[in-house]
């Protein structure tokens, strides 16, 4: 006896076959969607900067008029607080890796290091925010300066930096590492000598897309408080400063008041993507190019 | 439209093959390979396949790897098409109907043709939903003929009585040769005319290969089974005709004991007598 | 003999000066024993950060609940920080919260999965390999850039059409932090969908499925569990979100359910109280902890919440 009607079977064929076909269209018009947004987004930003990226705005100083605002102290601001974060760390960063991956034994104090480290992945950025508030501008006394934004900035991006580093670690292949073991080399000098030259290119490639990450956060330094006009630029890490998205976050709320701060936004988005597009083409160059073939 | 007067051909033919009780004797074509020639890429994995497959008959394919074996049976379902870079001239023809035309839908051909994989792949479902999956798909929705639906299918696949009790387990609890069984009435639940098997065993112990081997001695009863196997004896076991492939071509196709007694090709002897593979 | 010695010293005495560096190995001895206890402090940075934050929230939090019952704080419907009479209900913020999360969800959770299913089931590899990576950059573009698109653009194009919406509203950045968000979302359930085997899909399609229904009844609920996952990461995401809320949704603390009102959420309110430089001691002050603490609590949870999930519900092939 059968059961199934071919028939039936055969005049369903079509609706089903167009449905697939319907819902294939609108999928891809969903993932295209996206896209679109974000062609949008930079084709407004460069429409609204056009005519206000010059020399003298790279260059120049902040000024409450729209005109005469530069924005070289933002620019000198956010590289100070990257001389901070990419030494912290990456020191912080490839050690914690080490430890984790080469010396940490498999166990219960290792378990709870790791996943503190997801954890923090997970923690918005403001709190970050809150903590550089307490601990470094406050309690540490040291005020609303680069090393203060640095270090906050240091702790946010720390986890990444770590999770990169591991992988690196643990894509050096065993017999590199043995091979050194079998002339008597000691775990350290294997270490210095062998893995981490191997896993070199991975962890750079991964820091550098934390340090551009960092380099985007704002809504930490808006708690640990930079001024609207900073007029000086910044000549070390222990001066006031503000910072690239620090200056956008202000124009663009007081577009409201002043027109042309809108336009001052934008142009210092421009500046901003650029940094980051340098930051990140640098990225994908190091990981194609020291790209080991084990 | 066209489509369905060969549906009801297809009926008729069933009718008829009943009839029949002996396979030998039925000398109805199934499917029909003309010339046909397949490239992944730039790789010409079929060369010129000429085969004719009769009606409730055990074809077994077998040769080395790479041979091009799976290859065909993937194109008989067009599960080939699932590599992109796959590209076919010629032509199969399924009860006088070309499957490579893509007028000929998939899902239509697919349901026709069934086919039990080389590894067992149940959905990670319950028993019943894995038997239930086609017929849901293909429209039906009553409680009651699902259940017969799958009891049949169960027993088809002398699976019924270890599963019973069971029904709404996930299929994973099964042993490898369970989820074998429960594969081929997967497949059965569909209703298809013919089963493809691509190594249906390889992955399973000895015991589990008798156990389907017996099956597909019974299912050859109502439905044309293909099978692909690198295990000569057990194409020698359980077929009625062997195809020989050999680096993308058909080398020998007879009656399995013609192919395992008195090959008419050196190569199909030394292959058989082990002389490579 | 002496002649012998020459004759030695002619090559690299190899032996001899690997024996000589053994002397001088108790340095390196000690190098070997120090070095996994300076990595060890480094690795355990990553912990004291964790402590402090929960230090820090905790202690100044407990300070505010002496000044403001923590009944007060959870139930009130009024948040009046700067008032003469000041009071301190979070429930305005954790409303915005939200409400703004929300619409963010709506947004990204069915054109994330939709595009996820795109890019898993529909696209070619070379497609994947084109669009992947320009996902890739819409979740690289920092916050503040979506949060100046939100009130520049995404906010004129919806008073546009609808006037009612006022200028600054929780609807604009509820909908820009979703586009934010698409990428991470598509992005997870891409993995976990392409993480199923090729096995099953066929085992579907051999049954005369189309894609659609093999996609919908056979790799979805296998790939479930990371699905929810990648959704409950992206309300995680959405409630931690700050400049785009900071800047389009203004500093309104109603308690409305109308979304095309300015509302403040939990991450603007800090925002909004430090950068005002509130005095160390006043209840302001402490309000920034409470809230913070809050904030970090519902985080928490979500993130905990996507860990049980996909380990709890992982599928076993």
């Amino acid at each position: 006896m059968k059961y199934i009607d071919v028939n039936q079977v055969s005049k369903r064929m079509n609706g089903r076959i167009a449905k697939n076909n319907i819902l294939k269209s609108i999928f891809l018009a969903a993932t295209v969607f996206g896209l679109i947004v974000l062609a949008i987004l930079i084709y407004r930003v460069i429409v609204d900067s056009v005519g206000w990226i010059d020399w003298d705005f790279l260059t120049g100083r902040l000024s409450t008029a729209a005109e005469r605002a530069g924005i070289m102290g933002a620019i000198l601001g956010t590289l100070w607080m990257m001389l901070v974060v990419a030494p912290v760390t990456l020191i912080l960063g490839i050690g914690t890796a080490i430890y984790l991956e080469l010396y940490a034994k498999k166990g219960k104090l290792q378990s709870i290091i790791q996943t503190n480290i997801s954890n923090l992945a997970g923690v918005p950025s403001i709190v970050y925010g809150i903590l550089g508030l307490t601990i470094f501008v406050r309690a540490m006394d040291m005020g609303n300066i680069i090393l203060a934004g640095g270090l906050t900035l240091s702790l946010l991006i720390l986890p990444i930096v770590i999770v990169a580093a591991q992988e690196a670690i643990r894509a050096v292949p065993s017999f590199l590492s043995e091979a050194s073991y079998g002339m008597g080399a000691t775990k350290w000098q294997t270490i210095k000598n062998v893995i981490l030259p191997a896993a070199l290119p991975g962890i750079l490639t991964g820091a550098i897309l934390a340090l551009s990450r960092a380099i985007g956060e704002t809504a930490p330094l808006t708690v640990i408080g930079i001024p609207a006009l900073i007029i000086p630029f910044p000549e070390g890490i222990f001066d006031k400063f503000t910072a690239l998205p620090m200056q956008i976050y202000y124009w663009t709320l007081d577009s409201s008041l002043v027109a042309e701060y809108a336009n001052l936004a934008a142009a210092t988005i421009v500046v901003l993507l650029v940094l980051l597009f340098v930051l990140n083409s640098a990225a994908i160059f190091i990981r194609n190019k020291f790209q080991q073939r084990f | 439209m066209s489509l369905s007067i060969v549906k009801e051909n297809t009926e008729m033919q069933l009718n008829v093959n009943n009839n029949v009780t002996t396979a030998q004797a039925s000398n109805k074509l199934v499917f029909d390979t003309k010339d046909l020639n397949l490239w992944y890429g730039n790789t010409h994995a079929l060369k010129d396949i000429n085969l004719q497959i009769n009606e409730k008959e055990v074809t077994a394919i077998i040769g080395p790897s790479g041979c091009g074996k799976s290859t065909y049976l993937k194109t008989l379902n067009r599960m080939v098409e699932l590599v992109p870079t796959v590209r076919t001239t010629g032509e199969i023809m399924y009860k006088g109907k070309s499957i490579l035309d893509k007028s000929f839908k998939v899902e239509d051909l697919r349901t026709h043709v069934g086919m039990v994989f080389q590894k067992p792949n149940p959905f990670p479902k319950s028993i019943y939903d894995n038997i239930a999956y086609g017929p849901r798909i293909h429209g039906i929705r009553n409680k009651k003929i699902l259940d017969e639906i799958v009891e049949k299918s169960l027993r088809g696949a002398y699976i019924w009585d270890e599963v019973k009790d069971r029904l709404k387990e996930n299929a994973y609890g099964l042993s490898g040769g369970q989820q074998q069984r429960l594969c081929i009435a997967r497949t059965l639940a569909i209703e298809p005319d013919v089963i493809l098997m691509d190594e249906p065993t390889s992955a399973l112990d000895p015991k589990s290969t008798l156990k389907i081997e017996d099956l597909v001695q019974e299912l050859k009863k109502d439905y044309s089974i293909i099978i692909v196997t690198h295990n000569m004896q057990q194409a020698a076991r359980i077929s009625d005709r062997t195809a020989f492939f050999l680096d993308g071509e058909v080398v020998e196709f007879d009656v399995t004991d013609t192919i395992f007694t008195n090959p008419a090709d050196k190569r199909t002897e030394d292959y058989i007598s082990g002389r490579f593979g | 003999m002496a002649a012998n010695n020459n004759a030695k010293n002619n090559y690299v005495d190899v032996k001899g000066m690997i024996a000589k560096n053994k002397q001088a190995k108790s340095f390196s001895t000690v190098t070997e024993k120090i070095i996994p206890i300076i990595l060890f402090l480094f690795a355990i940075i990553t912990v004291f950060t964790t402590v402090g934050i929960v230090f820090t929230l905790l202690t100044e939090t407990i300070e505010f609940f002496k000044l403001v019952p923590i009944w007060d704080f959870f139930t009130g419907t009024v948040l009046k920080p700067m008032s003469q009479n000041p009071e301190f209900g979070v429930l305005p913020l954790i409303n915005g919260t939200i409400i703004s999360s929300v619409i963010a969800m709506l947004v990204a959770g069915p054109i994330g999965i939709m595009a996820a299913i795109y890019l898993s089931e529909y696209a070619s590899d070379r497609v994947r390999r084109v669009i992947k990576p320009m996902l890739e950059i819409l979740a690289g573009i920092p916050t503040i850039v979506y949060g100046f698109f939100a009130f520049t653009f995404v906010t004129p194009l919806i008073r546009s059409i609808w006037p009612d919406v006022a200028a600054t509203n929780i609807l604009s950045p509820g909908i820009v932090m979703g586009i934010m968000i698409i990428p991470m979302i598509a992005s997870l359930s891409e993995d976990a969908m392409s993480a199923v085997p090729k096995a099953m899909r066929e085992g579907a399609l051999g049954l005369g499925s189309t894609k659609l229904e093999t996609t919908f009844k056979v790799v979805i609920p296998a790939a479930l569990s990371g699905i929810i996952a990648s959704f409950v990461l992206g309300i995680s995401r959405a409630i931690g979100e700050t400049m785009i809320v900071t800047i389009a949704s203004g500093s309104s603390k109603n308690f409305t359910f109308d979304i095309t009102q300015s509302m403040q959420t939990m991450t603007a309110y800090i925002v909004e109280v430090s950068g005002g430089e509130a005095a160390a001691g006043t209840t302001i002050y402490y309000s920034l902890y409470a809230v913070a603490m809050t904030l970090f609590v519902f985080t928490l949870i979500m993130n905990l919440l996507a860990r049980y999930v996909s380990r709890k519900f992982r599928e076993e092939y």
